[in-house]
């Protein structure tokens, strides 16, 4: 499209529409330190919020269960979904075009219903509801994603310098090492950030899948915000945000870092 | 062959590895059977069973007995239920058309801005909506309840003498929809406009278009593809959604998502749940099997 510089009133109008994206936020950490309990109106700076945060043994142990099922799942997911694309990019088998729509599931399907048929598998088949089966359904709707990312990068894979390798006596595993993994690496690495931060933020299917005992940050989150509003949830909520954009920005500088090399 | 380089004495007996080596059938059927078999224990046996429960029968205690019924499904037609469906359509169809009104001259900006912006301010729209989304839920929470930042504003400033209810109505489970969903209609957008040729814009204009009348003929039709991508990605979860409504609706605003929920967790009527989840899946494949008939599977829906 025209490089043309946007009319003003284009201009104008993005500047609203940025306002409106980032101001919810913006109030949002302003008055996480804020004095005043019921937050309405500015009193004065505190980090009180934050020392009561760090006090909270729910929700440090919500921290805990989330991290651990976020890491866990991502591991699982990313190798075999990464196997997954390798399959589907190079290989012709039976069943291909099943496996291959297989992966639109969870992009289509709502989460609502794959929560509740999770919900129902589960205490059909008896397995107590819990971490554990909040690490199996987090699995099952990262593998598709972490195939897609890796397979579109694939895609441009230029399979000689495999063949190359052979040709110089490698065999199929250290081709594999030493070759193949390092080049897809960049896409195994998206899907690995992707699949981290959807297991991360996931509230519908965990929330099906939890049970009474286990908890997560967001079923953490959620409970605190249908009691009341606290600036508790406040300071959890700037320090939430202030991980993810740090996380974000650096991955985006190590993108850059490799697409100039 | 790798026995006769090596030395070693041919393997004779049935082996995998052989099989594994020699056959590319075998070796992608090998890559794929981790995720097939996953993803056929954990995503369509749980799918079949909603669709067995649906025509179960909810027993005494809310359990599920094995009597076949389709009862499940006739219920459905209850104008009570009725009425949550048509105000889950109209839900989704409304934050589908603010989504456009807010996202369309967002998108268009951005495809207008010199190349090497763009992709940073795509990056700042996509920023705040990889924090959770229950915390973006949160800080609407905080700005439209009648304590909250937009009333004392408003109060401060005079401009109102008592402050406005809008937590907990339809309309704050809108702003909240159209907040979240925002992103979702811009990406594909900007996917399509960013690819009309400078060439046909510049056609259009000296054949003696006016700058409106050439947006109305060239720049939004050859835009429809992504609108329409965005439509589904916006329309499908938010008809489904609960979490919103649950938070920001009171009890008055019950879109099917809620329904199902309560089905599943609350009066334990499973057979009941499922037989609504199927009329979701149903709805949500009838649109997007439409789109893809219109519009072939574009990757704009893939963005």
């Amino acid at each position: 499209m025209s490089e043309k510089k946007p009319a003003f009133w284009l201009r104008v109008f993005a500047i609203l529409a940025y306002t409106y994206i980032y101001f919810p936020i913006l109030i949002l950490i302003i008055f996480s330190f804020n004095t005043q309990k019921i937050n309405v109106r500015w009193e004065g700076f505190t980090l009180h919020w934050y020392d009561v945060l760090f006090h909270d043994s729910n929700v440090l142990l919500a921290v805990r269960n989330t991290l651990m099922i976020a890491c866990v799942s991502t591991l699982v997911a990313t190798v075999i979904g990464t196997l997954a694309a390798l399959a589907l990019q190079r290989y012709r088998f039976p069943g291909y075009t099943a496996a291959e729509s297989a992966l639109y599931i969870p992009v289509i399907v709502p989460e609502v219903v794959m929560g509740i048929s999770l919900l129902a598998f589960f205490v059909m088949v008896g397995l107590k509801l819990g971490l554990a089966t909040i690490a199996l359904s987090h699995i099952a709707f990262n593998i598709p994603f972490v195939t897609l990312v890796v397979r579109a990068r694939l895609h441009g894979f230029d399979k000689s310098i495999e063949e190359a390798s052979m040709d110089l006596g490698a065999n199929e595993m250290t081709t594999f090492w030493r070759v193949t993994l390092p080049t897809i690496m960049p896409g195994v690495l998206s899907g690995a950030l992707l699949a981290f931060t959807l297991s991360l933020d996931d509230y519908v299917i965990t929330y099906f899948t939890a049970g009474p005992g286990a908890t997560t940050l967001p079923l953490r989150v959620f409970s605190m915000v249908r009691f009341a509003v606290t600036p508790e949830v406040n300071a959890l909520s700037t320090l939430w945000v202030f991980t993810i954009f740090v996380v974000l920005l650096a991955s985006q500088v190590i993108q850059r870092r490799q697409e100039h090399h | 062959m790798s026995n006769i380089q090596t030395g070693k004495p041919a393997l004779t007996r049935f082996s995998l590895r052989k099989i594994l080596r020699e056959n590319p059938t075998a070796q992608g059927l090998a890559l794929i059977s981790p995720t097939a078999i996953y993803l056929l224990l954990f995503m369509v046996l749980p799918m079949i069973l909603v669709v067995l429960l649906s025509f179960m029968t909810r027993g005494p205690y809310g359990n599920v007995v094995y009597r076949v019924n389709v009862q499940n499904y006739a219920r459905l037609a209850d104008p009570l239920y009725l009425r949550i469906l048509v105000f889950s359509l109209g839900v989704g169809a409304a934050t589908t058309v603010f989504t456009i009104l807010i996202g369309y001259p967002l998108a268009y900006f951005i495809a207008r801005t010199p190349a090497r912006h763009r992709s940073f301010l795509l990056f700042l729209i996509l920023l705040p909506f990889w924090t959770n989304f229950i915390i973006r839920i949160y800080a609407w929470i905080m700005i439209l309840r009648t304590e909250g930042f937009l009333n004392s504003v408003l109060l401060h400033m005079g401009v109102i003498n008592v402050p406005l209810n809008i937590l907990y109505t339809p309309t704050a489970v809108l702003i909240a929809m159209v907040y979240e969903f925002l992103p979702f209609m811009v990406l594909p957008l900007y996917t399509s406009l960013e690819k009309i040729e400078n060439a046909q814009l510049e056609a259009a204009a000296d054949l003696g278009a006016r700058p409106w009348r050439t947006f109305l003929r060239v720049t939004l039709p050859l835009s429809v593809p992504g609108m329409i991508a965005g439509s589904i990605l916006v329309f499908i979860p938010a008809m489904g959604m609960f979490v919103v409504p649950d938070l920001m609706g009171g009890a008055k605003t019950i879109l099917i998502g809620n329904l199902i929920r309560n089905q599943f967790l609350v009066s334990r009527d499973w057979p009941f749940g499922a037989a609504a989840s199927m009329l979701l899946l149903i709805l949500t494949l009838v649109f997007t099997l439409l789109y893809t008939r219109k519009a072939g599977f574009g990757e704009e829906l893939l963005v």
